[in-house]
């Protein structure tokens, strides 16, 4: 289970007050009448589905209720910062799009979370 | 290959078993093959099995990260059925239950099938009218699938506790008596053995790192960890990692992949006599041969590649299934895995061709890739082949999220993921 800080009520809480929202960072387009079917396709449906570092939206919903972004590692499920709705993406120094080192089975991931 | 028969082990038996032979053999790669399979379970290794045997195609290879069936294919509750509602997703699951009756003659090799009957619990007035559309829909559709009173539900399954004061009351339940359970290692490793015995080379312990293209856009080959091998056409089935694979030729999916848990309990004797599911509380449970009962928990929430999943989400499963069998309170679970599912917007898997030519895929299967191993894999093959969807698998394509034809079992799963 997730450790996740809540960036509005300031503190971490277990998962189980939190819901996934699915990828951050995603704008709806202002003319969505307008756009063409590939447009939509792409905007709706496709994702990245990273392996690595991963950009996502949350809601406290068994909390303050309000949606927030967070950043963490596909892998490890290691967070890497939590911010609020409509902030930027942060700097994250030194960890790249992708991961280094990938984790493959149970054993190596428990390994590591020793 | 020498054919497996009670006259071999009567014969082994004799000589110290010193004669039996590897069941497949482990090439080094060649410069190029005609098919590049990307992805080792069963999905990948029936489709080259069936290239090889029903299109005569047999300069392929099958490339595996791990090794065979390491992924999905060894970490599911090896339930399958048929009982899908709509017409595209039976056509499929119904083609791969049947390929199922015969796969242990079809490939020499006992994949311990065993259609018990697979039982879905009703709970509720929404449960009794939801099976009840499955049932006609099915039937309509020639597939066996009946209506059972809480009484006949006891009757077939006697471990569950009907009483009106059971925590959740059981109203009737959904039978398909065809549907069953089948052994998942054999099912990898019985058609890598008909496929290697057939001339498909099967690469283990070697990952893909790219596909590169021609100038003309078409796929040349595949970057791998043991070099570069060349491929006239590249299938992609890699389970919860078909969007990282997919994405080294520049192609989005429209998949995210959470892990889905299982586990399983100390041995007994044989006590469940078929598969239950409840999708209100979310359950599912069987017994393997081993005597071990088989659990199936739901997903996580998040995109992750853990192979983990929460604690939280087990515990909920298992509060189910102590409310619906009493006996079981007191078993103890004994291992606990999570594999990672690719799923789609839809919850109904994409087979067909992709925008870069002769780059095809097989991915989206989400939660209940196992049942559909062999229809899947034959179709795919057919795919591969012709360059063109087979009928069954024609509604299947990834540009329905484009236009729009989408086949929502999202609304019409066994337990909701």
């Amino acid at each position: 289970m997730l450790l996740i800080h809540c960036p509005y009520c300031e503190e971490e809480r277990s998962e189980l007050e939190f819901r996934h929202g699915g990828d951050a960072h995603i704008a709806r387009p202002t003319n969505i009448a307008d756009i063409s079917d590939e447009e939509f396709e792409e905007f709706f449906f496709l994702r990245d589905n990273p392996k690595g570092l991963i950009f996502e939206r949350w809601r406290h919903v068994h909390g303050c209720g309000r949606f927030f972004n967070a950043a963490r590692d596909t892998v490890s499920d290691k967070f890497y910062a939590s911010y609020k709705a409509g902030e930027p993406k942060p700097d994250l120094p030194g960890i790249s799009p992708a991961t280094e080192k990938t984790v493959e089975t149970y054993e190596a991931t428990e390994g590591t979370a020793k | 290959m020498r054919k497996y028969s009670v006259f071999a082990v009567a014969r082994e038996a004799l000589r110290g078993h010193k004669g039996w032979e590897p069941q497949w053999v482990s090439p080094e790669p060649r410069q190029e093959y005609d098919v590049i399979i990307v992805g080792g379970g069963g999905h990948g290794l029936g489709a080259a099995y069936y290239l090889a045997k029903e299109h005569g195609i047999t300069n392929v290879a099958v490339i595996e990260k791990g090794w065979l069936g390491g992924g999905n294919t060894g970490r599911n509750t090896t339930i399958i059925r048929s009982n899908y509602l709509y017409d595209e997703s039976m056509d499929i699951y119904e083609h791969s239950l049947k390929l199922w009756e015969g796969l242990s003659q079809e490939l020499n090799y006992n994949v311990m099938y065993s259609p018990r009957g697979v039982m879905m619990l009703s709970h509720n007035i929404h449960d009794r009218q939801s099976f009840k559309r499955h049932i006609h829909a099915n039937r309509l559709h020639g597939i066996d699938n009946e209506w059972l009173t809480p009484e006949q539900a006891k009757a077939f399954c006697p471990p569950l506790d009907i009483s009106a004061t059971a925590r959740y009351p059981i109203n009737g339940a959904a039978l398909q008596r065809r549907g069953g359970t089948a052994r998942h290692d054999a099912v990898a490793w019985g058609y890598a053995r008909a496929a290697s015995d057939r001339g498909v080379h099967i690469i283990q312990n070697c990952e893909v790192k790219g596909i590169r293209r021609g100038p003309d856009g078409a796929v040349t080959g595949v970057e791998t960890s043991r070099g570069f091998i060349g491929a006239k056409k590249i299938a992609v089935s890699a389970s919860g990692h078909n969007s990282v694979i997919m994405s080294m030729a520049d192609v989005r999916v429209p998949l995210h992949s959470v892990p889905l848990q299982a586990l399983v309990s100390e041995p007994m004797k044989p006590i469940f006599p078929c598969v239950v599911m409840s999708n209100t509380v979310h359950a599912y449970i069987s017994q393997s041969d081993k005597g071990e009962l088989v659990i199936g928990a739901g997903t996580d929430q998040y995109n992750s590649y853990s192979q983990t999943g929460g604690l939280q989400i087990i515990t909920h499963t298992l509060d189910a299934i102590c409310e619906l069998f009493p006996m079981f309170r007191r078993v103890k679970m004994m291992r606990q895995w999570g594999g990672i599912t690719d799923n789609t917007p839809d919850r109904s898997a994409i087979q067909g061709v992709t925008p870069v030519k002769n780059l095809f895929v097989n991915c989206g299967w989400g939660t209940g890739g196992f049942k559909a191993t062999p229809g899947s894999a034959h179709l795919f093959a057919h795919l591969i082949a012709r360059g063109e969807p087979h009928r069954l698998a024609a509604g299947l394509t990834l540009d329905r999220f484009r236009t729009g034809r989408l086949i929502d079992e999202a609304a019409a799963a066994a337990v909701a993921h």
